[in-house]
C-alpha cells in the first residue's frame, strides 16, 4: 500500500479541503492505483538529467522583463460585486486575530 | 429536423460582402440554433446575447459605411468557461464559481473581437479542465452531437461540440494534456494546440501553468489559420508569451506536401489502442505519403512514462493554482467558525471528485519528503520526452500519431477508473509535456460511425507546416476515409 488513510486526511488538510468519510476512502483507493502507476518512473535512470521546469525559457528573452511602473485598474467595484462577503473596499473574512 | 447549415470563416465573409445576411441576422440565425439543441447537448453554459449583438451592428455599420472588415467580422464564436470574459459569468465548469463574473477579458477574447469575430457565449467542460470526457463538469457532461449517448471528449467538450453542431463557427478552448484536441477528435472537427507560448494565457484560469495552452477549434484546417493568425503573439500580459514573429497561417496553407519527412513512431502502435482507430490512422498515413510525404519509421523511447510525469507535474501545478479558491474573493462561500474551517468547508462544497483528487495527489507529491521521488523526477522525465523530440526532429519535420487510442466512449462508461481515464491521454501528454504544437484533424469513422483524430506534431513554433499538413489532408479527402 502506497498510501494510509492517514496520508490522505493530512494532505488534505495541508489544502485546506474538507473531505466526507466517503471521498477518503475512495480517494485512499484510487491515489494508491496512481502513485502505484506513477513508480514506473524509477524504471529510468535520470541521473545527470536537468529538470525541466519551463519550455520556454522566460529569463532568456529580455522582452519578458518589464519595467515597474503602477497602473491603475480601476475595477475595485467590479471586483467586490463578485465577493461572498464584501464591505468596500476589503473582503471580509472571519476574525483571525484575537482582540 | 434538417441540419443546420455548415457556415466557414470564408463563407461569413462573402455572405456578409454580398450582403446575403447581416451580422446581426447571423447571429440571431445562431442563437436560435442554440435555443434548439441546447437543452439536450448542455453545450453552452452562459450566453452573452447584448454583447454579441453590439458587436453585430458594429459590425453591421462598417459594412454600410463601406469601411474596410477585420479578419474575422461577422463569425459566432464560442468561448471555453475557463477562459474569462469581462461581465459574462465564467464558472470553469465548478460550483466554486458559481456566479462568477471577471472584471476583464482574456486577451485571446480581446484579439477576437478586434478582429470582428462574434462571442455568443461560453461552453462546457470538465470542471477546471480536469478530464477527459466532459462528465466532470459540475453542470453536467455536454452530448456529442455525432452521438448524444456517447461524450464529447474532454476537457474542452463543449467548445468541439458547439463547432459540430454548428452552434458556433469557431470556438476556443484549453489544452494541458490533450483537451483541446481529444474533443476534436470524438466530435469529428479541426482543432490546434499551439507551441507553448503561441497564445497568451493571460485571463485563462489557470489548471497547470507550465502546460496549459489556448488553442482553436473550427471545421477546417483554414478556419483554424484564421483564428490562429489573430490569436497569436507576444502579449506584455504574459510573460511566458514568446516573441517569434507570427507567419501568415493562411497564406500557407496551399503549399505542396511533396517531401516532407513523416515521423511514425512505433511506440504510439503498442497495446491499448482500438483496432478500427488504428485502421483509419494507418488509412490517414497512406493519404499523406499519396500526398507526397516520406513515410520514416522513429523511436520515441520515454513515451511510456510520459503520462506518470504527467500527472505529478500538472497535479502538483494544480494543488498550487487552486488554492486560490477559498471563499473570499469570488464564489460561493461556506460559513466556518475560524477562517480555516470556512477555507476547509468551501473548498470541499465548491470542488467536485475529480479536482479534489488531483489537488490530493498534487499536495502530496509536493510534500516534505516526496518532492524528489516524485516532483523532481517527474520534471526530469519531462526533459526526455522532450529530447525525444527534439531529436525526432531532426529526422523528420512532422509527427504523425493517432490523437487519442479511442473513439468516443458512452457516458458513463470509463468513470468508475480515473487510471484508466488517464492512460488514454497518451499521444497527447507527450506533446504537451515538450511544448510543441499539434494539431488534429478528422480521419475517417469507425463501423458504428464514430469520428477518428489524426494527430499531426510539428517543432516548437512550427504551427505553419502543421496546418499546411491538415489542410492538404482535409482537401484529399481525409475525413471521409
Amino acid at each position: 500500500m502506497k498510501i494510509s488513510k492517514e496520508d490522505v486526511l493530512k494532505v488534505a488538510a495541508l489544502a485546506n479541503l474538507e473531505l466526507s468519510d466517503s471521498e477518503v476512502d475512495t480517494f485512499r483507493g484510487h491515489l494508491d492505483d496512481i502513485l502505484t502507476y506513477i513508480d514506473k518512473l524509477n524504471e529510468i535512470d535520470t541521473s545527470g538529467v536537468e529538470p525541466l521546469t519551463q519550455v520556454v525559457a522566460a529569463a532568456e528573452d529580455d522582452s519578458a522583463l518589464r519595467d515597474d511602473v503602477v497602473v491603475r485598474a480601476d475595477v475595485i467595484t467590479e471586483v467586490l460585486q463578485g465577493a461572498p462577503d464584501p464591505e468596500a473596499p476589503y473582503f471580509r473574512v472571519p476574525r483571525v486575530i484575537e482582540k | 429536423m434538417s441540419a443546420p447549415a455548415t457556415w466557414t470563416i470564408p463563407a461569413v465573409r462573402a455572405a456578409l460582402d454580398a450582403r446575403k445576411i447581416s451580422a446581426r441576422e447571423l447571429t440571431k440565425e445562431f442563437y436560435s440554433r442554440i435555443g434548439e439543441r441546447n437543452p439536450e447537448l448542455n453545450t453552452y453554459l452562459a450566453l452573452s446575447p447584448e454583447r454579441a449583438y453590439a458587436q453585430a451592428d458594429r459590425i453591421d455599420a462598417a459594412i454600410a459605411a463601406g469601411d474596410a472588415l477585420p479578419g474575422l467580422a461577422g463569425v459566432p464564436v464560442a468561448i471555453k468557461d475557463v477562459i474569462s470574459t469581462r461581465g459574462i459569468p465564467t464558472t470553469c465548469g465548478s460550483r466554486i464559481l458559481e456566479g462568477y463574473r471577471p472584471a476583464y477579458d482574456a486577451t485571446a477574447v480581446t484579439r477576437l473581437e478586434q478582429a470582428g469575430a462574434i462571442i455568443l457565449g461560453k461552453t462546457n467542460c470538465d470542471e477546471f479542465a480536469m478530464g477527459s470526457s466532459n462528465e466532470n463538469s459540475a453542470y453536467g457532461p455536454a452530448r456529442n452531437p455525432v452521438a448524444t449517448d456517447h461524450v464529447t471528449g474532454g476537457s474542452s467538450g463543449g467548445s468541439a461540440a458547439a463547432v459540430a453542431a454548428n452552434l458556433a463557427v469557431a470556438a476556443l478552448g484549453s489544452d494541458t494534456g490533450g483537451s483541446v484536441r481529444q474533443p476534436a477528435s470524438f466530435c469529428g472537427v479541426t482543432a490546434m494546440n499551439p507551441s507553448y507560448g503561441r497564445v497568451s494565457r493571460y485571463g485563462l484560469i489557470a489548471y497547470a501553468s507550465s502546460l496549459d495552452r489556448i488553442g482553436p477549434f473550427a471545421h477546417t484546417a483554414d478556419d483554424v489559420a484564421a483564428v490562429m493568425s489573430v490569436i497569436a503573439g507576444r502579449d506584455p500580459r504574459d510573460s511566458t508569451s514568446a516573441s517569434v514573429p507570427v507567419p501568415d497561417y493562411v497564406g500557407g496553407l496551399r503549399r505542396s506536401l511533396h517531401g516532407l519527412r513523416i515521423g511514425i513512431p512505433d511506440d504510439y502502435f503498442g497495446e491499448g489502442i482500438d483496432p478500427e482507430v488504428r485502421k483509419k490512422i494507418e488509412g490517414g498515413i497512406a493519404l499523406l505519403e499519396k500526398l507526397g510525404c516520406r513515410r520514416v519509421s522513429i523511436r520515441m523511447p520515454n513515451t511510456e512514462y510520459a503520462i506518470a510525469a504527467y500527472y505529478i507535474i500538472a497535479t502538483a501545478e494544480a494543488s498550487s493554482n487552486l488554492a486560490r479558491y477559498d471563499g473570499v474573493r469570488y464564489g460561493p462561500r461556506v460559513p466556518g467558525a475560524t477562517l480555516i474551517e470556512m477555507y476547509q468547508k468551501t473548498r470541499g462544497r465548491g470542488f467536485g471528485p475529480e479536482v479534489k483528487r488531483r489537488i490530493v495527489l498534487g499536495t502530496y507529491v509536493l510534500s516534505a519528503g516526496y518532492y524528489d521521488a516524485y516532483y523532481l523526477k517527474g520534471q526530469k522525465v519531462r526533459a526526455l520526452i522532450a529530447k525525444d523530440f527534439r531529436e525526432a526532429f531532426e529526422k523528420v519535420d512532422a509527427i504523425v500519431t493517432p490523437t487519442s487510442p479511442v473513439p468516443a466512449f458512452r457516458l458513463g462508461e470509463r468513470t468508475a477508473n480515473p487510471l484508466q481515464m488517464y492512460l488514454a491521454d497518451i499521444y497527447t501528454v507527450t506533446g504537451s509535456l515538450a511544448g510543441v504544437p499539434g494539431v488534429s484533424v478528422p480521419s475517417g469513422k469507425t463501423s458504428a460511425g464514430l469520428p477518428v483524430g489524426l494527430q499531426i506534431y510539428g517543432p516548437a513554433f512550427g504551427e505553419e507546416r502543421v496546418l499546411q499538413m491538415a489542410h492538404a489532408f482535409e482537401q484529399a479527402g481525409g475525413p471521409e476515409l
